[in-house]
């Protein structure tokens, strides 16, 4: 049966790459099982299906892959409405960079530091989204692009926002679980179109 | 943070600690369903796993993910290239921890230290011998945002040696520490003895 990661990858059934990530079970259903609990949990506890399909909305624009930008704005717009759906848009077209970069702890590897892309989302979109999405916002494009940059600091503007811990958990696992399943689907395209 | 831990500042295969950011549940908070989604009993000592379990069900399906990529014995890339995979993924990202952690697997499962280490100190450019370099090449490529994985990376590693599954292999470890190294950079920091 086809998955998310076979729509995303374009794996047909019957396919070599379906018999090829048949050979890998349990990674393919907990995959998919990760996709359900991040995305369509039975209980959203504290961030609600709008919101989650709001960050993975962002998260797909910032990685320039359109078949997830496509099924997550699809998920954005049923849950959490179309001006929502157009603000996300906008907010990733305006906040795009490249990966990965930052800065390491000062010492040897500091000769390898990249300056952190900016971000700053424009005044009507940040107004749209609100202030709990705008903040995670800003804290899925560090964690998309400039993830040693990490910091324990990070947390208070998502806190002030309303974040709770069970939801900064969710939100973390979500934008990271995204940084997986794009990639995955990105490079079993690229293995069963290369002949 | 407690005023004996410093922060690395360079890429190790030594034993390296991690201090959660934000609060972990308690053991004596965890009900039977954390419990379940914590996989291995053991790990209710962990931190870690003790703040992950806030959301059961992500963990559990994470957890159960990765046994499956780096733990299956059925064809594909032995072991080690696996482990390779990760610590490039977790070099180019920047995860001083999830590096350590997976350049000893690496180094173990291949018997090459020396290697693993010329990785760590050198970055993903260092000469490894063609496998390994293909190995490397395709999971920083995967790891670029936007990806930059191409033809040229599967091709590579088919004329070094990989077969179907194993390329499939060495993309999901790739992709899984894509998730792996910003859950662990995120949530705390790694420590090591001041």
């Amino acid at each position: 049966m086809t998955d998310t990661i076979d729509r995303l990858a374009g794996i047909a059934p019957g396919s070599a790459l379906e018999k090829i990530r048949a050979g890998r079970p349990a990674a393919r259903d907990h995959a998919e099982a990760s996709h359900r609990a991040l995305l369509s949990p039975d209980a959203p506890g504290d961030v609600s299906l709008a919101e989650r399909f709001a960050v993975a909305r962002f998260v797909a624009g910032l990685h320039g892959a359109p078949e997830a930008v496509a099924l997550y704005a699809a998920g954005l717009a049923q849950h959490g409405g179309a001006a929502l759906a157009e603000a996300v848009a906008q907010a990733a077209a305006a906040t795009a960079a490249t990966g990965p970069r930052g800065a390491f702890p000062p010492g040897p590897l500091s000769a390898e530091d990249s300056p952190a892309p900016g971000f700053a989302l424009p005044p009507a979109v940040a107004a749209l989204l609100g202030a709990k999405l705008a903040t995670a916002f800003a804290y899925a494009h560090f964690l998309v692009f400039h993830p040693r940059d990490a910091a324990p600091e990070r947390f208070a503007p998502l806190q002030a926002a309303g974040w709770t811990p069970d939801g900064l958990v969710t939100l973390s696992q979500l934008v990271a679980f995204l940084a997986f399943q794009i990639r995955v689907a990105a490079g079993l395209r690229v293995l069963a179109t290369t002949p | 943070m407690s005023d004996s831990l410093a922060e690395p500042t360079a890429f190790t295969r030594a034993q390296i600690g991690w201090t959660p950011w934000l609060p972990p549940l308690t053991e004596a908070e965890l009900t039977p369903r954390h419990l379940e989604a914590l996989i291995d009993a053991a790990r209710a000592k962990n931190p870690y796993f003790r703040l992950l379990a806030r959301d059961p069900a992500a963990l559990q399906h994470r957890t159960l993910a990765d046994k499956d990529i780096f733990y299956n014995p059925e064809g594909g890339a032995p072991r080690a290239d696996r482990e390779l995979a990760a610590t490039a993924v977790s070099r180019a990202n920047g995860c001083i921890y999830c590096a350590s952690v997976h350049a000893r697997f690496a180094a173990t499962y291949a018997k090459r230290e020396a290697d693993v280490d010329r990785l760590l100190e050198e970055g993903t450019g260092a000469d490894l011998g063609e496998r390994w370099n293909a190995i490397v090449a395709a999971s920083v490529a995967l790891t670029a945002t936007p990806i930059a994985f191409g033809p040229a990376h599967v091709q590579r590693l088919r004329a070094a040696g990989l077969d179907e599954l194993g390329i499939a292999d060495v993309i999901q470890s790739a992709a899984f520490f894509n998730w792996a190294n910003r859950l662990m950079l995120a949530l705390g920091g790694a420590t090591v003895p001041a």
